[in-house]
């Protein structure tokens, strides 16, 4: 048995209301209204308990976390307790005087998502009308409270020709940092794979354009890239691995080792204020059950990357093999790896082959519900 | 709407160049990084964007004399004192140190 460690990070998904539909984004494909959200003092008190527990870092996330009116007073009791916080926002409708008072309440970090580096893809993959110009003007904001910033893209194949634009825009904004982060398949980018998939010439050449420009800007931007996991050859090792460092906790107090988790249909999982959350990272066996290597099949039992990539996701494992105790079929260890071309194959003659008034499936409540009945 | 008008970041607060060290260089840790003492795990820990460092006794010496006064020349001066170690060993390692801490943005030249 793994010796178990004390959580380092922490996600918290405030609310899943967003101004924006991103087609790829991390939440569950059902999303929770408002009512079904945490309070103030309940947020305040697991946010203690984070604390106590090991907790250094939370990631202020949603939905838009800026929605929850209460988020400065969450800040707050966070620097209170020197947690660093960062702050995971569009920069959608942020009322004046926010980003100013969020940094008075101690906030370390902001961290800006940016659909595109230019207007219309930002607007066409967010469906959000002027929502390219409302996050320039959040990032001057964040530079003039003297916070620092990283410029979040996430890239898929409508915006993956905008990398050199990318890194520009995160110079031109005074960003520190620049997450090239290509899509990861869970969620809704599942239910958008074919849309969003980029072919293999075009992922080989952005790695390269990447390369290049860590390389030059070393100093002066840091540049963290998210590898695309289809194109891989080892996988990522998901939240570092599972329920080893971190955690994430949905709008409505439910504690999951990774915001996808809930795709994996055996688990249960368990609710903060049922139980602490020490109770939960310790005990809870969906916790438990990929933790450290036990659970382990062939060929990660055996592997001398079992440390170092801990079977890769868990949920990648349950989409594509069906198993979520399966190697990471990114693996090209894994018996599935050729599935992953296929996949890719499939995406671009898929896609080839549709002609949609709109490209993808948009985050919304109901989304998921109304494209059942469409396709029953 | 009315959108008010902020001027972009000036150029202090954009690095155009990368900072290279030296003996007068003038080393602070930036505002997002900061070395914080953690109860549970009885260690000191830096924090920054996304990343939590666990630094060795020498590393958080260095970080710790940061403060955005002294020099180079000064923190290895002091260092080497306290350590009873050669300035010209010591230099070395202190400016390999915070070039490299200052490429990952993490120190402030």
């Amino acid at each position: 048995m793994t010796e178990l460690l004390p959580p380092i990070g922490m996600l918290a998904e405030l609310t899943h209301r967003c101004p924006l539909q991103c087609p790829y984004c991390s939440n569950p494909t059902e999303l929770l209204k408002a009512n079904r959200e945490l309070d103030t003092e309940t947020w305040a008190w697991l946010f203690r308990q984070a604390a106590d527990l090991g907790v250094l870092q939370v990631h202020l996330s949603g939905g838009e976390p800026t929605l929850r009116r209460d988020l400065e007073q969450l800040v707050s009791g966070l620097a209170g307790r020197g947690v660093y916080t960062n702050l995971i926002t569009a920069g959608v409708g942020i009322a004046e005087g926010r980003i100013e008072a969020l940094a008075e309440a101690g906030l370390d970090h902001l961290q800006l998502s940016f659909q595109g580096a230019r207007p219309t893809t930002t607007e066409l993959v967010s469906n959000h009308a002027g929502s390219h110009e409302k996050k320039l003007e959040t990032a001057r904001r964040a530079r003039a409270a003297g916070l620092p910033l990283t410029v979040n893209a996430p890239i898929h194949r409508h915006n993956i020709e905008e990398v050199p634009a990318f890194i520009e825009l995160a110079l031109s904004l005074g960003a520190e940092r620049l997450e090239i982060a290509n899509v990861q398949y869970a969620g809704w980018a599942l239910v958008n794979r074919d849309a969003l998939m980029p072919d293999r010439a075009t992922v080989e050449r952005q790695a390269e354009i990447v390369e290049e420009a860590r390389e030059r800007l070393t100093g002066i931007l840091n540049i963290d890239f998210v590898t695309p996991d289809y194109f891989a050859t080892y996988p990522k090792p998901c939240m570092g691995g599972w329920a080893r460092d971190a955690f994430m906790v949905a709008p409505d107090g439910t504690v999951l080792p990774c915001h996808a988790a809930a795709s994996i249909p055996q688990l249960t999982f368990e609710k903060f204020g049922d139980r602490t959350l020490a109770e939960i990272w310790r005990d809870s066996p969906a916790f438990n059950a990929f933790r450290g290597t036990d659970w382990m099949q062939a060929p990660c039992r055996s592997c001398e990357r079992r440390e170092i990539d801990w079977g890769g996701c868990r949920c990648q494992a349950m989409a594509i093999a069906g198993d979520a105790a399966a190697t990471d079929p990114a693996c090209a260890k894994s018996p599935l790896h050729a599935r992953m071309a296929k996949l890719i194959e499939e995406a671009q003659a898929s896609a080839a082959g549709h002609d949609r008034a709109e490209p993808f499936v948009y985050r919304r409540i109901g989304a998921m519900a109304r494209l059942r009945e469409l396709v029953e | 709407m009315t959108v008010a008008f902020t001027p972009p970041p000036s150029p202090a607060t954009l690095p155009r160049a990368r900072a290279l060290v030296s003996p007068h260089s003038i080393p602070a840790l930036p505002r997002h990084v900061r070395i914080q003492y953690d109860p549970v795990r009885q260690a000191d820990a830096v924090l920054a964007p996304e990343k939590v460092f666990w630094p060795n006794d020498i590393s958080l010496d260095i970080l710790r004399r940061c403060d955005g006064s002294a020099t180079v020349s000064q923190i290895v001066a002091g260092l080497a004192a306290e350590y009873d170690a050669p300035e010209a060993d010591v230099a070395a390692d202190v400016e390999t140190f915070l070039q490299e801490w200052s490429d990952k943005l993490l120190v402030k030249l």
